[in-house]
């Protein structure tokens, strides 16, 4: 099932993402086809299958608690055009 | 609002909890975890913590070790294998725009906190314990009309312990008392501060209210950065009674996401916030699951300590405590070692209950007022001891035991050698208490006279009067029966 105009939209909007209409036609195809294929592969029977959450081999490697040098402010700083009071600077947030 | 609206309705609440974990360093990266309201900004952030691209997370083995001292705490189920996931979303103080949180598998699940509230003994269940990273810091820049926002990052990373409770919570009370009792356990468990003010504990609380008695739930709201105990309570206070008044009305309640105001005490709806709902979590493809093995958990389970509730309860009935005394005395974990380290070397002749007044009566004073903490003082629970050893026994007198108290306070000398240096000790020989009672009552006829008159409250003005003649010194027992003893036989 194709997906609404709509949705695209609201996927769009949640990675800040502003497209025009014959983009948002296209990707509308584009997305819709994705679903289509998982939908396809909602078909197979995996009751037995335990969901894959990584396809990493193993599990997570720990690391002990120990501080190691962090950069130096100018040098994590000098990333962004915008910057003021050691800190980096943008438009404004209120919540 | 009427009374009658109040009882009209219950409260449901259901808190969500976020406490940062004491570690070194933070949860997926090596910087130092620092007091974001006092380091200087930005300091403390690499290439990880700042979402720079080609980087990875590694799990901070300690941050796990104190996420699995909380659930197992609270009773929790741990889970083996947890999954993290991500959670996105853009706001400027999560650079790589998600959060590595857990979602579908959490850390821990099924625990629970038992709290005391004006209806009684309470069980709030906890949903479920999960481990995920702090968010960095904004400031708001307000110059010549031109507006800015400020970003530090040393908190971004920082290890975050999230616990869900389950919507069990039926008043302001209930929940302030769930608040406290989960920032006791984490300061017992020594895994934060519990410094509100720093904010290392935060909250977000779930609001609905019903009709008494009724089994349904209402819509609820969800009310976010409540910082303070203070500010919990006066958000769930508002919610409640604005829902009232809508329901009254006729009306219905959004279900929404509302900020709290400081300034004008009230909710108010945070818009943008609901597009964020739809956080998309999927699993963090940079990390495999967590795995915890059952001997991992066990040396975890073996190390936790008497927890506050335990301690509670074993003050109550082994030293046979008040529930004040009791409560006070676990309310944090240094003084309570500090009681029972006091207990341990007093005589048995003195009871639980004399140290305890001791502790929670003149110590209290003297800490609060030199605002300092019992653990850092120079009183020596082994020198209370002797203090309160010396007064039981009578070697000076309970006011004296005050003022020595005050003198070891500031000075870390022990209770002894100031009574031995200010001639304190306290005076029980009959003959010259004898004396001194027999002096003052030559000096003051009148008095006297009035208590043959039949004015017998007169008597304790001139016991005073004989306790100022000894210096505070004499034996007040001993005063007593002497001064009884002359005036009846006058």
């Amino acid at each position: 099932m194709p997906l609404s105009i709509e949705e695209v939209q609201h996927i769009a909007a949640l990675a800040r993402l502003e497209l025009s209409e014959a983009e948002l036609a296209r990707y509308r195809g584009q997305l819709s086809a994705i679903l289509d294929h998982v939908a396809k592969l909602q078909e197979l029977d995996t009751a037995d299958i335990p969901p894959t959450a990584s396809v990493i081999e193993g599990q997570s490697p720990l690391r002990d608690d120990i501080v190691l040098p962090s950069l130096e402010t100018g040098r994590l700083l000098e990333n962004s055009k915008h910057t003021g009071q050691d800190q980096f600077k943008i438009p404004p947030v209120f919540e | 609002m009427t009374e009658a609206i109040k009882t009209k309705y219950e409260t449901v609440i259901g808190l969500e909890v976020h406490a940062e974990m004491k570690t070194d360093s933070k949860m997926f990266c090596g910087c130092a975890v620092v007091d974001s309201t006092s380091a200087p900004p930005n300091t403390t952030v690499c290439p990880v913590c700042s979402g720079m691209p080609g980087t990875l997370p590694v799990v901070n083995r300690k941050a796990v070790e104190f996420g699995m001292k909380v659930a197992l705490a609270l009773g929790c189920t741990i889970n083996q294998t947890s999954i993290f996931a991500r959670k996105n979303y853009f706001y400027p103080d999560m650079p790589k725009g998600y959060q590595i949180s857990q979602y579908e598998l959490p850390l821990a699940e099924h625990g629970q906190i038992v709290i005391n509230t004006p209806r009684g003994e309470e069980t709030i269940r906890v949903t479920r314990v999960h481990l995920e990273e702090d968010a960095g810091k904004l400031t708001h820049i307000e110059n010549n009309g031109v507006s800015h926002s400020l970003v530090d990052l040393n908190r971004a990373g920082v290890p975050l312990l999230e616990i869900v409770s389950e919507p069990d919570i039926r008043s302001v009370e209930g929940a302030r008392a769930y608040g406290e009792a989960l920032r006791q356990i984490v300061r017992y468990l020594d895994v934060n501060s519990g410094d509100m003010e720093k904010g290392v504990i935060r909250f977000e609380a779930n609001i609905s209210i019903r009709p008494t008695g009724s089994e349904e739930f209402g819509t609820r709201v969800e009310v976010k950065n409540l910082n303070s105990f203070r500010t919990m309570e006066r958000a769930i206070e508002f919610e409640t009674e604005r829902q009232a008044r809508v329901l009254q009305a006729g009306g219905s309640i959004d279900q929404e996401t509302l900020g709290w105001n400081e300034a004008n005490s009230s909710t108010y709806s945070m818009r943008s916030k609901e597009d964020a709902h739809d956080y998309r979590y999927f699993p963090e493809p940079d990390l495999p699951p967590l795995v915890v093995d059952q001997a991992w958990i066990d040396v975890v389970r073996a190390s936790l300590p008497e927890l506050p509730r335990a301690r509670y309860l074993r003050f109550k009935e082994e030293y046979q405590l008040t529930d004040y005394a009791a409560s006070v005395l676990t309310a944090d974990r240094a003084t309570a070692d500090y009681f029972e380290a006091v207990l341990e070397h007093v005589p048995t002749s003195v009871s639980p209950k004399i140290v305890s007044n001791w502790v929670t009566g003149e110590l209290f004073a003297l800490i609060n007022q030199a605002g300092t903490g019992i653990e850092v003082i120079k009183v020596q629970p082994e020198a209370l001891a002797g203090l309160v050893r010396s007064v039981a026994e009578g070697q000076i007198n309970p006011n004296t035991g005050k003022t020595v108290l005050g003198e070891m306070f500031t000075s870390g000398r022990g209770a002894e050698e100031i009574v031995a240096a200010r001639g304190l000790k306290q005076v029980s020989d009959t003959d010259f208490i004898a004396r001194i009672v027999k002096d003052a009552l030559d000096e003051n006829p009148e008095e006297v006279a009035l208590y043959q008159a039949g004015k017998e409250s007169v008597a304790n003005w001139l016991f005073g009067q004989v306790m100022r003649k000894a210096k505070g010194k004499a034996n007040p027992q001993v005063v007593r029966a002497e001064l009884e003893k002359q005036l009846t036989k006058l």
